[in-house]
């Protein structure tokens, strides 16, 4: 029989029971499902066209070109325009910066005035506003034609970002909301009393408090704008379309041969952007969703 | 007589609920009024209905003899501090205690001068660059406080200011609200649900339950002349012992089972004959002792005893009822013990079961 251990001081953990190697072990299973289709994508981008019709797609290149990458951002046809995704590169930074900036404000006072400001029916139109988000988009895609043509905005890029701030509004006015309404309310008291009016609160108090919050908003808005592909197609003209329908246009073009590397090139060159932001303020991200999350 | 703040009529509701029925009070200038009450009462809804910061639905508010029913919080003339100090967290001490000044378009020498005065009256000068996350409870508060002074206003208004704090603290802050209020002598509201607090601090009580005003007089009258039933039970600590019964001779005897009481030297009004009648006596207003007197006692026998450090609490029953007597810490008693209990009635009240009114 072993030796009899006295207990004393930190329990000792044991690293290598069965209960890690499934925990570590279903991790990294996954974390490969997820790593391998990106690796296929970066490592196909890097190839030449001989050595991708080879075939070995998980294997890594022979010879690394960035012609693929160059190609895809300067030279792809897409219609009667061969110079790139860079177009509609630009046509996206576009339509995201006034969208993103108009959505943001005009949800962020909302919230602020449906949490501390209540009006008679305040209630009747926040549910309103939030109904507004369960109509699948494709119901009103047409009314939406004639209204942008009778304000003289159908095919031009502030349609878009119209558009893009109305339909940003259900789901932004709901998070700013129940981050205001976690504030404490005696503070709003105090700035009253204080002297400090809507926008003084606003300002003086409110913003500086929701920084979370307003990153949050801002990644939400980034991506999902960047990402959008059913507006662009439908609100814009050729000349504006965003990337996204760039990006399909080039991959999806009947023409000539498949150029795999050019359009993985292209994909990951129009990814980039959301997740570049990712990257930059995830912690930023996971706390405001928490603090958001907190009241309902 | 001036007054500093009188309402008149108030009334509020929320939808068809009525929060505040038809309030009226007039606070004399310089007078610290308390208004307690359990939790629900309504005494928080009216001090924010006298900052502005709610709509009232019918009556008047006058502030320094002008009507300000309809003017902003900021117009009123007040300073308020809140249960949770409300500090602006992202600014400094200096930055909160400016704030209001700075809204109000002060030059900047005069809104430095109210600062440095208002951080020498609190002693919180060391912590002016601070956040008030780098504060203790008891700064914090203080710096509320001076959120207020700086305002150079003739009325405070407080709302539960120290509910959030512990017992110790709570207890130095008391007695600093004093000491302030003697040294400004400005009018205070005082909102609180700490009896100790109201029976220290104020002039005047004012006791709230459902939107009523149920009493509104000095700390002495109130406890020993409490106005009716709830008010009797609401004030000290253990609360009054309550034995149900009926006044008989004409007014001159409390009947309370095989018991008769003596009434004569009652502090109160015609006491009649009444078939239902409560007699209230407050524990320390209570002698144990081994014989009985005819018409002066009441027999009892003892539950418990809970020496308290200071005195000690008797825990008795007489006639179903049960009863608690304050006594010296000295004098221990074993349960089971059959004691008689001299009532003093001098300092009793007697309530009618039917109205629940002091008679």
């Amino acid at each position: 029989m072993a030796e009899a251990v006295h207990p004393r001081g930190t329990k000792p953990r044991r690293r290598l029971s069965g209960r890690n190697i499934m925990l570590y072990g279903t991790l990294l299973v996954f974390s490969l499902y997820y790593i391998l289709p990106l690796w296929v994508m970066v490592m196909t981008s890097l190839k030449g066209m001989p050595e991708v019709r080879l075939g070995n797609i998980f294997a890594p290149p022979v010879e690394i070109t960035f012609e693929p990458w160059v190609k895809a951002w300067a030279e792809a046809c897409t219609g009667l325009n061969c110079d790139g995704l860079s177009r509609g590169f630009w046509n996206s930074v576009r339509i995201l910066i006034p969208s993103v900036i108009l959505s943001i404000i005009v949800a962020s006072v909302n919230g602020y005035a449906l949490v501390n400001w209540r009006f008679k029916g305040s209630d009747v139109f926040f549910t309103i506003l939030i109904f507004g988000s369960f109509i699948p988009y494709q119901v009103m895609l047409y009314p939406i034609v004639i209204l942008l043509r009778e304000m003289g905005l159908y095919g031009t890029l502030w349609g878009l970002v119209v558009v893009h701030t109305i339909f940003g509004m259900p789901i932004l006015t709901l998070l700013f909301r129940n981050y205001f309404s976690s504030i404490p309310e005696e503070l709003f008291k105090a700035a009253r009393v204080d002297g400090a009016g809507f926008w003084g609160i606003y300002f003086r108090i409110m913003l500086p408090m929701s920084l979370p919050i307003f990153v949050v908003a801002l990644i939400l808005q980034v991506t999902g704008i960047w990402n959008d592909f059913l507006f662009g197609v439908v609100y814009t003209k050729p000349d504006l379309y965003p990337m996204t329908v760039q990006l399909n246009n080039i991959v999806n073009s009947v023409q000539g041969v498949k150029e795999y590397n050019v359009n993985m090139a292209a994909t990951l060159l129009t990814g980039l952007v959301p997740l570049i932001i990712y990257f930059v303020s995830g912690k930023l991200f996971v706390r405001g969703i928490a603090a958001g999350a907190v009241k309902g | 007589m001036s007054y500093s703040i009188q309402v008149k009529d108030l009334k509020l509701d929320f939808g068809a609920v009525s929060v505040l029925k038809t309030l009226n009070i007039d606070v004399a200038e310089g007078e610290f009024i308390v208004l307690l009450g359990p939790s629900g009462c309504g005494k928080s809804t009216l001090l924010n209905c006298l900052a502005g910061l709610l709509d009232i639905t019918d009556g008047e508010i006058w502030i320094k003899g002008k009507n300000v029913t309809w003017a902003e919080p900021s117009e009123r003339g007040i300073g308020m501090v809140f249960q949770s100090y409300a500090l602006y967290p992202q600014m400094t001490v200096r930055g909160n205690l400016s704030f209001g000044l700075k809204n109000a378009r002060m030059p900047k020498e005069e809104i430095d001068k109210r600062v440095a005065r208002a951080a020498e009256i609190l002693q919180i000068e060391p912590l002016l660059d601070r956040k008030p996350a780098a504060l203790s409870g008891g700064q914090r508060q203080r710096v509320a406080i001076g959120r207020a002074l700086v305002r150079d206003v003739d009325v405070f208004l407080f709302d539960e200011p120290l509910s959030n704090l512990d017992a110790k603290l709570r207890s130095e802050l008391r007695v600093e609200i004093k000491r302030l209020h003697s040294r400004l002598n400005n009018t205070m509201v005082y909102v609180t649900h700490d009896q100790i607090e109201a029976l220290t601090l104020a002039d005047r009580i004012a006791v709230m339950r459902g939107g009523i005003i149920q009493q509104l007089a000095a700390p002495q009258e109130i406890y020993n002349r409490p106005a009716n039933l709830f008010v009797a039970g609401f004030i000290g600590s253990p609360s009054m012992n309550f034995l149900h019964g009926a006044t008989v001779d004409n007014g001159r005897a409390f009947q309370f089972g095989e018991t008769k009481i003596d009434l004569s030297g009652y502090d109160g009004g015609a006491v009649l004959d009444r078939p239902r009648a409560i007699l209230g006596l407050r524990p320390e207003h209570l002698l144990i002792q081994t014989e009985a007197e005819p018409g002066r006692t009441l027999p009892a026998v003892v539950e418990i005893d809970e020496p308290m450090g200071a005195d000690s609490l008797v825990w008795l029953v007489a006639g179903g009822t049960q009863m608690s007597v304050r006594v010296p810490v000295e004098r221990r008693l074993a349960p089971g013990t059959r004691v008689h209990l001299k009532v003093d009635i001098s300092k009793a009240s007697i309530f009618d079961t039917e109205s629940e009114k002091r008679v």
